[in-house]
């Protein structure tokens, strides 16, 4: 079979990365960033991830297959919040045409 | 691994065939990758139906960040931190009775499997015992007992919306875990009556797999829900 076994100390490493990132996530967010915090707690959240997926989902030693697929599920899901976001964020850039009427308004960010 | 033995003159050779080998598959290395990259589609698709939830939260979170924050704040973190340790520390088990499937250790694989089943039930005993109950003192569950505070101002429908954010994902995550538990339990009976092999255990495998995308979820959400809002300054929920 294509597995081999994987050496014990590869496992216990990413165990006690997942435990250190776990903490220090929290434990930045008790620190003021600014608008840094919440970038710095998706890039630990992704870190944290990739050693998820590399070494305990054994993407790491997986077919050529079975990346394109793991890869294409990740690219639909930045199509996915892209295309929204791209629609989301800029309703507001033009007003609407008065001639649609008095009554309607859009929607306003706090 | 190799094939227990070479195709010689067709398939009256097969009962030398490792008995785990189905009769479409050329050997065990083909199977055991097929199956591997159908749980992967299953698994992509899986990253679609939550990414329709964590889309939907970053739009909100985008137009109601103030209210999302205070919401944020209210969840207690220590809870969130334990439980996302938890996890990982059942994942860690969850490789590791595949490894001592690899390497022949029935005993192990079964007390690994139920280490993996008694960590996620840590889990979703503490989502639902201490989380849960507390949100529900507090009058935090939107369409059960929510109740504005007057603090919140004009954020309060939004404190709201957070909570329904919160609950949803949550509760599909925790039913996520609950299918996974209950696929944990067979793979112990599997184990138990030495059904793995070094030769064969691709149950395991893709198991493991969807388990571990569970967790991956979870890491996810614990900033998302928790953190986000950030901790620090003015005084949180508890």
């Amino acid at each position: 079979m294509s597995s081999h076994v994987v050496p014990l100390k590869v496992y216990i490493g990413t165990f006690l990365g997942l435990l250190f990132f776990t903490a220090l996530t929290t434990w930045v967010a008790f620190i003021d960033l600014g608008p840094f915090n919440t970038v710095v707690a998706l890039a630990i959240a992704t870190v944290k991830m990739l050693l998820v997926i590399l070494f305990f989902m054994h993407v790491r030693s997986s077919s050529g297959l079975t990346r394109v697929v793991v890869a294409a599920g990740f690219f639909w899901l930045a199509l996915l919040i892209a295309f929204t976001l791209s629609d989301e964020l800029t309703r507001q850039w033009s007003p609407i045409p008065s001639s649609w009427g008095p009554g309607i308004s859009q929607s306003e960010p706090q | 691994m190799a094939d227990l033995v070479a195709h010689g003159a067709g398939h009256d050779l097969a009962a030398t065939h490792s008995p785990d080998l189905k009769h479409h598959f050329d050997n065990m290395t083909q199977q055991f990758d097929a199956a591997n990259l159908g749980m992967w589609v299953f698994l992509a698709t899986e990253v679609l139906f939550f990414g329709g939830l964590f889309a939907s939260y970053t739009v909100y979170r985008a137009l109601y960040l103030p209210g999302f924050e205070i919401g944020s704040r209210l969840l207690d973190v220590r809870f969130g931190a334990t439980n996302t340790a938890v996890l990982i520390c059942s994942s860690l088990t969850m490789v590791l009775a595949i490894r001592a499937a690899q390497t022949g250790q029935r005993k192990a694989q079964v007390v690994l499997l139920l280490l993996t089943m008694i960590l996620g039930a840590a889990f979703l005993g503490i989502k639902f015992t201490f989380e849960w109950r507390n949100d529900y003192l507090e009058h935090l569950v939107p369409g059960v007992n929510f109740i504005d505070r007057p603090e919140w101002g004009a954020n309060a429908p939004h404190v709201q919306m957070f909570f329904i954010f919160y609950f949803i994902m949550t509760s599909i995550h925790a039913l996520h875990m609950i299918i996974g538990i209950g696929l944990l339990s067979v793979l112990t009976w599997m184990a138990a009556r030495g059904r793995f092999t070094p030769d064969y255990f691709t149950p395991l495998e893709v198991s493991g797999l969807y388990w571990h995308f569970v967790d991956i979820v979870w890491i996810f959400l614990f900033p998302l829900l928790y953190l986000i809002g950030g901790r620090y300054g003015v005084g949180g929920g508890h």
